[in-house]
């Protein structure tokens, strides 16, 4: 982090608002204390996302003292885009995909730190630590930058950018180890509480407020149940789970059977699906 | 949740093993990892059903599961069957967290297999029994050796293939050691395997009963590869200089090798300046000790000259400081290495303009013969000598991977080209005193955060050069500057007594404090000269002695007559009465400058006011701050 920091003219930090993004932005933190991070936090909203993580994010912020960007792709909030009517993918290719190279053009952004694990998903297993990006953020898998020792080429040419995962080698249980031996505040989400939640799609997903329109046979129900990865609401299943403080969702965490982005419909939709979606210029 | 608490304490303590499998074509490195990942229950349900799935559809296995198919992302991978780039895989057992560098075979994708070499410690090298020891095995082998591999396992893989025959296995490890004993590996531990089916991969496998070494997983959970970094000298290169406010100004890096400890004395590997450390900052609290490995911010006692890329060392123990030294190195572009053009090398946080100066041999990774070359190309590597545009701290690469490992940078496109590893310093005495070979004016001056320049005060006897020139120099001696004046009277007490006022004895005179003058600034100083100086060209002598922009030509500009009146030193009367010969303005020529930098007057002015002007210009010019 220290090195875009020293080697970057205007660096941001991607705020997902999820763990992954809490562990970042504590890792960060503690890299520069006591400076604060000579950089702002972007959170791209897709105006989808679930009521609890905008107030984690506006209390984190005020919190720290830390400057934060949000955009919202507007040309998509005027068509009209909702995860519901026009679909999952186009979802996140115009609210999170566009919305992000919009906000990273407009304020000219050279490098970007993502919360990217390269055990989450297997495209992004070959990911550099120092990711290039084109001008126009396509990613080349096979044009990639040999990445030796500790060195990291930062060198980049105007409008092309670099994205970052400081994560990089972090395993799930690592970061959630991490949480509970550093106190690291996360979003309530992540622990189970009674919840309103419909079952569609073989997935759990929560009623976050009235967008939401139940499809005939469908009802709400008061379940049990916690959320291991958490985007938009309407495209993320939560478990049923009485996991409420960190040593339980740990423990559940050693005993599960599947792999943390199966709650994520945005992955299943095609196959290769995550690596398209990065060449196109998602994180 | 004790037992939990426990269980994680245990895995925090758990030691950590990073290495690379690598090997030919089809060899079954993917199938391997694949079968360690599935054997050490890593797999998720959902993973367990896609594989399942592809399997069907892409697999190799004939509708078996296609262990492969689990670490192979790309989709031009999945096509080809084949690895292209390194892929990053991560497990755990009871005893170790391991991550694993699945690396490609071809032979194109070798600056990738480097890749992961460079962060590993063990490789496992894969042998298709069927068809033993080949090129790349060898390729392979030596790449491993020349990044600093200590350890390597020959997984002797498909010998299910060949009937589980011992003579198979005996024969590929003889022949393989003998040709890896020059590469000197410190364990090199042979076993025959087979991933698809898993014999000897976690468990020693019924069907070789004739092998009695551990199993693959057994191995690498016990095998000590500790490169005792910590037992090294400090090294920390300063990434970042932390600044919140004016109180605090620390240094930000992570170390490297060795330990610090508030109290221990340390030096600026470059500048040599040394200092104390005071206290080692971090969120949690201050530390009392730090080791390899940490990143940790240092406040020193002293308030010394830092930037990024100044590597702090222990002062006992300092790095190589130099511009030049040989190295061996692996050329990754495709465009071929040219001598003589200039790259930007990266080592550590260091970034500086290099160049290769000499392209010394190229191996034949086959045969490990060395023959002479003009050019690198892709996947080639060589043994250079490179020069670099001011010197930089370092290790031989031997010693420390992070002190001595260093990149190429293409100047236009911003590729990384080439990735080198540094043998020793061309320089000798680099360790003792190499500030007398490597320190030059810029970093002289630099130091003292002055431009060097030569004042020339040029203008009649009595004109009132050595006053203003004295004024001037009080003024950036009172603001920390450093200075020196060379007056005529002076220089003729001691180094010019030998000379007279004739004509040739006056350029003699002048081209001896030239010369003077530019070894001052050769030094970081700013000269006053205060010399007559009557002739133009020994004044364009002096001016085109000095690099460009350091000659400053100051005509003081006083009337003869004003001198003559004022006569200070009663000289004006002597020459007159005819008791001196050859005197400037009454029986010599006085060329007056047509274009000098600044013009003085003064008359109607004073020599403060004069004085002033001089070191404005200096101020407006960047000689001064």
């Amino acid at each position: 982090m220290r090195e875009v920091a020293a080697s970057f003219d205007n660096p941001v930090m991607l705020y997902s608002i999820g763990k992954d993004s809490s562990v970042m932005l504590h890792l960060a933190l503690k890299a520069f204390y006591p400076s604060l991070p000579p950089f702002p936090l972007l959170h791209v909203d897709t105006t989808w996302k679930f009521r609890e993580m905008i107030a984690f994010r506006d209390a984190t912020v005020a919190r720290l003292g830390l400057k934060l960007i949000v955009h919202i792709n507007q040309d998509g909030v005027a068509r009209g885009i909702n995860p519901f009517d026009s679909g999952s993918a186009l979802h996140t290719q115009v609210m999170k995909t566009e919305g992000l190279k919009q906000a990273l053009d407009h304020y000219g952004f050279d490098a970007a730190f993502g919360g990217a694990r390269r055990d989450e998903e297997k495209s992004r297993a070959k990911e550099r630590i120092f990711s290039f990006r084109t001008a126009s953020h396509a990613w080349d898998p096979k044009n990639q930058r040999p990445e030796l020792w500790r060195v990291y080429n930062t060198r980049v040419n105007k409008g092309e950018s670099i994205r970052v995962f400081p994560l990089s080698n972090w395993t799930e249980l690592d970061i959630w180890q991490y949480i509970m031996a550093e106190n690291i505040p996360i979003v309530p989400l992540y622990f189970a509480k009674k919840r309103p939640v419909v079952a569609r799609d073989g997935t759990l997903i929560m009623v976050d407020d009235d967008r939401m329109k139940l499809r005939p046979g469908e009802a709400i129900e008061e379940k049990l149940v916690r959320f291991r990865t958490l985007g938009c609401y309407p495209l993320t299943g939560a478990i049923e789970s009485d996991a409420d403080t960190l040593e339980a969702i740990v423990s559940e965490m050693l005993t599960a059977r599947t792999s943390e982005r199966q709650g994520r419909l945005i992955d299943s939709d095609e196959k290769a699906s995550m690596e398209k979606k990065k060449k196109e210029g998602y994180f | 949740m004790a037992s939990l608490r426990e269980y994680l304490a245990a895995q925090e303590n758990k030691s950590f093993l990073r290495f690379l499998t690598c090997g030919s074509v089809d060899d079954g490195k993917s199938t391997l990892i694949g079968r360690l990942l599935y054997d050490t229950k890593l797999l998720f349900d959902d993973q367990l059903a896609t594989l399942e799935k592809d399997s069907k559809q892409h697999g190799t296995t004939g509708g078996d599961i296609d262990f492969a198919l689990l670490v192979d992302g790309l989709e031009a991978e999945r096509e080809q069957g084949i690895t292209i780039d390194v892929a990053y895989r991560f497990f755990t057992t009871d005893k170790r967290k391991f991550i694993v560098a699945d690396t490609p075979g071809h032979e194109q994708y070798t600056r990738n297999m480097a890749t992961g070499a460079s962060n590993s410690d063990l490789a496992v090298i894969l042998i298709d029994a069927r068809k033993g020891v080949l090129i790349q095995t060898r390729r392979h082998a030596y790449i491993c050796s020349l990044l600093g591999i200590r350890h390597i396992v020959l997984a002797v893989n498909k010998i299910d293939l060949m009937d589980y025959r011992q003579d198979v296995f005996d024969a590929i490890v003889a022949e393989f050691t003998k040709f890896a004993e020059p590469l000197g590996f410190q364990s090199l531990v042979s076993i025959p395997m087979s991933a698809r089916f898993g014999d000897n991969v976690i468990a020693a496998s019924a069907n070789t009963p004739w092998y009695d070494g551990p199993a693959l997983l057994a191995h690498l959970e016990s095998v000590d590869v500790d490169t005792a970094v910590t037992d090294g000298p400090f090294r920390m290169p300063v990434q970042w200089v932390n600044r919140p406010n004016l109180d605090f100004r620390g240094f930000s890096g992570t170390i490297v090798s060795g330990r610090i400890k508030p109290g221990d004395k340390i030096a600026v590997a470059g500048s040599g300046r040394t200092s104390t450390v005071a206290r080692i900052v971090t969120q949690g609290g201050d530390l009392e000790a730090a080791a390899a490995g940490e990143a940790v911010t240092l406040m020193l006692a002293d308030e010394v000259d830092i930037s990024r890329g100044d590597v702090l060392s222990a002062d006992k123990a300092r790095p190589e400081v130099s511009d030049q030294f040989a190295a061996h190195l692996i050329w990754m572009a495709e465009e071929e290495l040219l001598p003589g053009r200039g790259y930007i090398l990266k080592l550590a946080t260091a970034q500086v303009p290099a160049q290769i100066t000499a392209l010394k041999h190229k191996i034949d990774v086959n045969r490990l013969e060395q023959y002479a070359a003009k050019t690198l190309h892709l996947n080639e590597i060589g043994y250079v000598n490179v020069s670099l545009s001011q010197p930089i701290a370092f290790d031989p690469y031997a010693q420390n991977r992070d002190m001595g490992g260093f990149i190429l940078i293409d100047r236009f496109t911003n590729a990384t080209v080439g990735a080198g590893m540094i043998d020793f310093g061309l320089r000798r005495a680099t360790n003792v005193h190499w500030q007398a070979l490597d320190v030059n004016k810029q970093a002289r001056a630099a130091q003292k955060h002055q431009k060097p320049a030569v004042l020339w005060f040029t203008g009649l006897s009595g004109s009132g050069k050595s006053t203003i020139a004295n004024i001037v120099e009080r003024q950036l001696h009172a603001q920390g500057r450093h200075t020196y004046i060379l007056d005529g009277d002076n220089v003729r007490h001691g180094l010019n007594r030998d000379l007279g006022f004739t004509e040739a004895d006056r350029v003699e005179n002048i081209r001896r404090v030239a010369e003077i003058a530019k070894l001052f600034t050769d030094a970081g100083l700013i000269v006053l000269v205060s010399f007559i100086s009557p002739f133009k060209s020994e004044r364009r002598m002096a001016r085109e002695l000095m690099g460009e922009g350091e000659f400053v030509e100051v005509f003081v500009d006083t009337p003869l007559e004003v001198c003559i009146a004022r006569d200070v030193k009663g000289l004006y009367a002597k020459a007159q009465a005819g008791a001196i010969k050859n005197f400037t303005g009454i029986d010599s020529p006085y060329e007056r400058p047509e274009t000098p930098e600044l013009t003085l007057k003064t008359v109607a002015s004073d020599p403060a006011l004069e004085a002033e002007r001089v070191l404005a210009f200096l101020r407006e010019h960047g000689y001064v701050a």
